[in-house]
């Protein structure tokens, strides 16, 4: 799998819960994006990362 | 004195001066919005780092409403999807729509923000789309359902006032949207000035973020953006262009 | 007052066979109509308005204002340089041509009213043909087609056909006739229509009401709406007008700045323009229009509205017209006006020797100067005339 550009082992049954918790982002400051489709925070629990799937993981920051 | 009430998007707010939060420590926000007495502030899109780094919405005091915007985008298509990503960040509906394809100036593109504000107006977003001066294109904003228009004064973060000046003035008097001027204002006399104009609304960042004091130019852009505000709805007084009064060369002939 | 047998309906109602449009303008114009309040503005509003660069229509409201009388040769002066901004030293010259004079409505200050026993008649395309070559053989380039307002009389297909004759013969081609729906407009902008003008005659409604007594013409909505049916009807240009005269002439002439400024701002590439008659003569005046509340304008109070209109929207295009004498069309082209009629006759059939039966006129003309005399008027006030500027593509 891809998080935010960066190639990485996918282990089984990786769900975007624990890939959070895996990677280290806070859960409430971020949006996630699995192969370009947004995953509500109420189905992280619940999505598999699959082995070539293509993860953004997006947090807000200062701009004008 | 009646109460001058800003509508943007459904919501009323007292200040016309929206803030940007962009090249400047996170640790000035508070203070620089509580100068500048703003009601609005506008956000990036990143991706996160991982662990450690603190949430800018922390810094941000409460009952301030976010803009989010669509930097980084250099299309409708991209602008559509960073906008879908922000409110999924869950901070409301408003969006400031920003693309760009091209990476020396940092101009809009303007046919592609008409369509992502087409699409974006459908899904339910405020959007407020970042535009190049341009009449007919404010026109497309309008009917794509835009919420205001956000015409550039200068190229961005170049502090050079109002370059755009006739042109901002065309969409104040034609458009029926608020007109927020974005982008080049540089000094709070510049802001001042566009909002005797009858701007709406004033943003700015650069020339917050990059002043010797961030949180005192905040309220220096505060006080003349409000003072343009009184100005403009007191009614400029009239410069007297000549003294004496002239015969009638031009109606001397009508009968009555 | 004759008596009509016909029913008097509500005149805001649409009758069979109308159609309806989407719009806002209308309550947006009626409502400004009616809170317009003349007597409020003052002579620092007006000072304020002739100062700004780009005019509010609170600014238009206080140049039409009592207030703004002192100020006259000010804002002649004003309107002058922005006529030359938007249309340098050309004066536009055109003609109208009667083609019919029969009429349904019974609108009760009107010489062409079904009530009036005038010799109607209308012209064949035979007819039309022969006067079209007449009016062209005098250099002109632009004609108004007008027609009485009777459906049955004129239907859309002659008024097609007369269309279609004028575009051989002219330029530019207007229309003045009954209102009538888009598909309608668009049908005559193919047989060769560029603009279509309609008289509000007032916008105020009551006084509508008690004005047009009877037939299609009664029903207001309908008739303010044309100008949008039209363009949506593919029009290139659409004219506003109210007949100066028939009630509150500030409040008249600011409901239609007003309507043309709206259907402007959401008709962006419309070419706008204005005509700006007076209710004449002096007789129908006295008897029929004063009792119900209407007041003569003044030549001085003409000119203010021309003005303010000119200030107001200073690229639109304005007509004066025949209705005024010479001395005064001379000296408003070039400052507020920028079109004008010559060899105008307003009666049926009467440019060419060849037609023979005459229709009686719509109203007395007061300047029957003919082409050439115009285009010496023209020029002697340092201004050009201009035939035409448009070219087909």
């Amino acid at each position: 799998m891809k998080i935010n550009g960066v190639q990485k082992q996918c282990p089984a049954n990786l769900t975007v819960s624990a890939m959070l918790e895996q990677e280290g982002y806070a859960r409430e400051g971020v949006a996630v994006e699995l192969n370009m489709e947004i995953v509500t925070k109420d189905a992280y629990d619940t999505t598999v990362i699959k082995e070539d799937d293509v993860i953004e993981v997006v947090s807000f920051m200062g701009g004008g | 004195m009646k109460q001058d009430v800003f509508m943007l998007g459904g919501q009323e707010f007292s200040s016309r001066f929206i803030l940007g939060s962009g090249k400047y420590n996170v640790e000035l926000i508070q203070a620089a919005v509580e100068q500048a007495g703003a009601q609005i502030i506008t956000l990036a899109v990143r991706r996160a780092n991982s662990a450690g780094e603190g949430n800018i919405l922390d810094y941000i005091p409460q009952g301030v409403t976010l803009l989010p915007n669509t930097s980084g985008a250099r299309n409708a298509q991209e602008a559509v999807r960073i906008a879908r990503l922000s409110r999924e960040l869950g901070c409301g509906n408003f969006v400031k729509v920003e693309i760009m394809r091209d990476t020396k100036y940092l101009l809009p593109d303007n046919t592609e923000t008409v369509r992502a504000t087409e699409i974006l107006t459908k899904e339910g977003f405020v959007v407020l789309p970042y535009m190049y001066p341009d009449l007919n294109t404010a026109r497309d904003l309008v009917d794509a359902g835009a919420a205001a228009v956000m015409p550039l004064a200068a190229p961005i973060g170049s502090n050079k006032g109002l370059a755009t000046r006739e042109f901002i003035q065309i969409l104040i008097d034609e458009i029926d949207l608020p007109v927020i001027v974005d982008a080049g204002i540089g000094r709070p006399s510049q802001a001042c000035e566009v909002m005797e104009m009858g701007a709406a609304a004033v943003m700015a960042n650069t020339a917050i973020a990059t002043a010797g004091n961030t949180p005192q130019m905040a309220l220096a852009f505060k006080k003349a953006i409000e003072a343009g505000r009184e100005a403009y709805l007191s009614g400029l007084g009239r410069v007297r262009e000549r003294g004496g009064e002239a015969s009638s060369p031009l109606t001397g002939f009508l009968r009555d | 007052m004759q008596s009509d047998k016909r029913e008097q309906v509500n005149h805001m109602e649409y009758m069979e066979g109308m159609e309806q449009i989407e719009s806002d303008i209308l309550d947006k114009v009626i409502e400004a109509h009616s809170q317009y309040q003349a007597e409020s503005y003052t002579a620092q509003d007006v000072q304020m308005a002739l100062q700004h660069d780009n005019r509010t229509i609170e600014d238009f409201a206080a140049l039409l204002s009592p207030a703004a009388e002192p100020f006259l040769e000010e804002m002649a002066e004003k309107a002058k340089q922005e006529t030359e901004k938007h249309f340098g030293n050309s004066v536009y010259l055109f003609t109208p041509i009667y083609i019919s004079n029969y009429c349904e409505n019974y609108c009760i200050y009107c010489g062409f009213n079904c009530h009036n026993r005038i010799h109607r008649m209308k012209l064949n395309t035979e007819e039309i043909e022969k006067e079209m070559a007449a009016i062209a053989g005098s250099g002109l380039e632009e004609i108004l087609i007008l027609t009485g307002e009777s459906r049955a009389k004129s239907d859309v297909k002659y008024i097609g056909e007369a269309c279609k004759i004028a575009r051989k013969y002219f330029r530019m081609v207007g229309i003045e006739v009954y209102p009538m729906n888009s598909d309608e407009y668009a049908y005559l902008q193919k047989c060769g229509a560029d603009y279509v003008t309609v008289f509000q005659e007032t916008y105020d409604s009551d006084r509508y009401e008690t004005l047009h007594l009877a037939g299609y013409k009664r029903v207001f909505p309908y008739r303010f709406h044309a100008q949008e049916r039209a363009l949506r009807g593919g029009m290139r240009g659409v004219a506003f007008a109210a007949l100066l005269g028939l009630s509150d002439f500030r409040q008249d002439a600011f409901a239609t700045g007003l309507h043309a400024y709206y259907i402007q701002r959401k008709y962006p590439y419309a070419e706008i323009s204005f005509s700006c008659p007076r209710l004449r003569p002096i007789v129908t005046m006295e008897k029929v229009v004063e009792p119900l509340g209407g007041k003569e304008v003044s030549e001085r109070e003409l000119m203010q509205i021309m003005c303010a209109y000119r200030l107001f929207m200073p690229f639109a295009g304005m007509t004066i017209s025949t209705r005024e004498r010479a001395d005064f069309r001379n000296h408003v082209i070039g400052v507020a006006a920028t079109k004008i009629s010559a060899g105008v006759s307003t009666g049926i059939g009467s440019h060419s020797d060849e037609v023979q039966e005459q229709g009686d006129n719509q109203f007395e003309i007061a300047d029957s100067r003919d082409v050439d005399e115009v285009t010496r008027a023209i020029r002697r006030q340092g201004l050009q005339p201009v035939m035409n500027d448009y070219v087909y593509v």
